[in-house]
């Protein structure tokens, strides 16, 4: 049965394109003046990029937690901004102890290795309580109840750590090794910045492949299509589920200290605007999906360090990085409006969950 | 001993009392066949023996233990496989994952590797689509590869759900032909179909299912002749 166009298209269609294209112009009209102006240098923009990737990097680390935990409970781990939260915040005492001793600056990297290691059991400790206790008991409950679960576990969580720690700021010691930035040609690479980028990519590689390749990794894939089927293959999904936790959380504990090197101070709400971003990266690249998980927070990262100087500065914004996370959150906003299901996400994936 | 044993079981779903008592046995070696109409209770008779569902009253006895504490991932380390109604293939995974998965509970690599010989010796078609994607194969590709991802967890006792459904004359064919080859290899089968005919066909004995009862139970041979059945079942006026 054929339609005519104008049946087909409904009036929120026509609001939703003239929107999308009102934006549009205005970031490409905002582009092209930020460009004509001249106001930054190549340099500068080359600073932005490499600064978009480290926080990219570190959105994906944290990402990968929402997107495998989405794929296999169609639910959404709010508690996982405090999942990555907790990782940091107790590693900074094994940091300072290191710094005290003399031991951080004489052996940079097995330090920074140590305090990752203890930042990544913390993180996927927590993510493996926050599922037995808080998500488990309600495995089968309408799926409202374990999201209102999973933002009472978020403050459980926040108020627990300050309760632990105190409220104050707590500084991590520089480190010598990472001070500092390399010179190539005309431009600085700063030294913090590429760690962050190279250890995310191989990271979310290594996770790539657990996901594709190791056995855990395909029977977590199998749960995640079909969990009946999956207990007829003999597989127990309450362990694949405590083992997805876990992934996702040491994921995030290693990235807190990834995130740590690029901002060095840690405090009890410190998850908050991370997490939420990493989730915006998440849907940006289709959750549910590893690849698009990576794809998205880079895409964010990017959207985020450049989009303000890039657009916002060329409408004649003042202090346009000062919306960077506004700017952020509008993208989340606009995707769930133009493409629910992501970049990378299935279109058929909107109406399975 | 019977291999199975199902006592009077009587399974809900929520209010809806879908089996009102049925009991069946399968001998070692057999092949049985569960036969009824739409609605009648047959996915949930194996749904229950699986395990997915678990019976109000009664009791599931397989190689002389209660399945009744068990849950669905233990059943298949007990030895019962099965190969549930709508294939339930993992559409996302390729050929070759969905039989690995199929493996998941062992852990003799060079067993596996032999039965993987074996499943693919048995349905070729699967070694040439072993890198496809699972939802990319065909309806009876689907079916061949859901029978051998079951096979592949090496089940003493398989459970089939409607093999033959939605599937073309020919396939129906290839499909039962195998069947019977996975039994005379040494696997005993519990068989659901609509297709009455082939289903009791090939079955040494076979029940006949209402409405979540069981209303005859006789030899396959000897229910193909019943008039009853032929005149509710095989289309004969
Ligand atoms: N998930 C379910 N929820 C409620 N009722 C169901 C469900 N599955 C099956 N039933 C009911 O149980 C009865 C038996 O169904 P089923 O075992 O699927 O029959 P068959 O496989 O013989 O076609 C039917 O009346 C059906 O409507
Ligand atoms: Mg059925």
């Amino acid at each position: 049965m054929f339609r005519t166009w104008r049946q087909r298209v409904t009036f929120s269609d026509i609001m939703v394109w003239i929107i999308g294209l009102a934006i549009g112009v205005v970031v490409v009209w905002g582009t092209i003046s930020t460009i004509q102006s001249g106001k930054y240098s190549a340099e500068s923009w080359f600073d932005l990029i490499v600064k978009g990737l480290a926080l990219g990097g570190v959105y994906a680390l944290i990402a990968m937690g929402y997107t495998l935990v989405y794929g296999i409970l169609r639910m959404i781990n709010f508690a996982h901004s405090e999942v990555f939260m907790s990782g940091p915040v107790t590693a900074v005492f094994l940091a300072n102890a290191l710094a005290a001793s003399g031991f951080l600056n004489k052996q940079p990297l097995l330090s920074i290795l140590a305090i990752a290691l203890l930042s990544m059991l913390v993180s996927m400790t927590v993510a493996i309580l926050v599922e037995r206790i808080a998500y488990r008991p309600l495995r089968n409950a309408p799926r409202l109840v374990p999201l209102i679960t999973a933002i009472g576990a978020s403050f459980f969580l926040q108020y627990t750590f300050r309760g632990f720690y105190g409220s104050g700021f707590q500084a991590y010691p520089t480190i010598d090794a990472l001070a500092g930035s390399w010179k190539i040609g005309t431009v600085q690479l700063y030294k913090t910045q590429a760690v962050v980028i190279m250890a995310a990519i191989v990271l979310m590689f290594l996770l790539y492949a657990i996901v594709m390749w190791s056995k855990l990794g395909k029977a977590m894939r199998a749960v995640s299509e079909d969990r009946e089927a999956a207990a007829l293959m003999g597989i127990d999904a309450d362990k694949i589920i405590v083992f997805t936790f876990a992934l996702g959380g040491a994921a995030a504990g290693i990235g807190g200290i990834l995130y740590i090197l690029l901002f060095p101070i840690a405090h009890f709400y410190m998850g908050f605007i991370p997490g939420l971003k990493a989730f915006t990266a998440a849907v940006l690249g289709g959750i549910g999906n590893v690849p698009g998980a990576f794809l998205g927070s880079m895409v964010l990262g990017l959207i985020e360090s450049l989009g303000p100087n890039l657009f916002l500065d060329g409408l004649g914004i003042p202090n346009a990085s000062q919306l960077k996370d506004a700017l952020a959150f509008i993208i989340l906003v606009f995707i769930l409006i133009f493409r629910p299901s992501g970049i990378l996400g299935e279109r058929t994936a909107q109406t399975k969950a | 001993m019977p291999m199975l044993e199902v006592n009077n079981i009587h399974t809900y779903y929520g209010n809806i009392h879908a089996l009102k008592g049925v009991s069946l046995k399968v001998e070692q070696g057999e092949i049985v066949s569960l036969i009824g109409g739409n609605g009648a209770g047959k996915t949930t008779t194996l749904r229950t023996i699986s395990g997915a569902l678990k019976p109000r009253e009664g009791n599931i006895i397989f190689e002389g233990e209660d399945l009744g504490k068990r849950k669905p991932h233990q059943i298949v380390h007990k030895g019962i496989a099965m190969v549930p109604e709508g294939r339930r293939i993992f559409a996302r995974m390729t050929v070759m994952e969905n039989l690995e998965m199929g493996a998941y509970i062992r852990k003799d690599k060079k067993k596996i590797a032999e039965d993987l010989e074996w499943v693919f010796e048995l349905l070729p078609r699967l070694k040439e689509r072993r890198k496809q994607v699972g939802g990319t194969l065909s309806g009876g590709e689907q079916q061949m590869l859901a029978t051998a991802r079951a096979l592949m967890t090496r089940p003493r006792l398989l459970l089939m759900d409607e093999p033959s459904m939605g599937l073309a004359p020919v396939l129906v064919e290839a499909i039962f032909d195998t069947i019977v080859r996975i039994n005379k290899e040494g696997t005993t089968l519990l068989l659901v179909e609509q297709n009455a005919l082939m289903a009791l066909s090939v079955a040494n004995r076979g029940y006949v299912l209402e409405t979540g009862d069981i209303v005859m139970h006789d030899t396959g041979e000897a229910l193909k002749k019943n008039e009853k059945v032929q005149k509710a079942y095989l289309g004969v006026e």
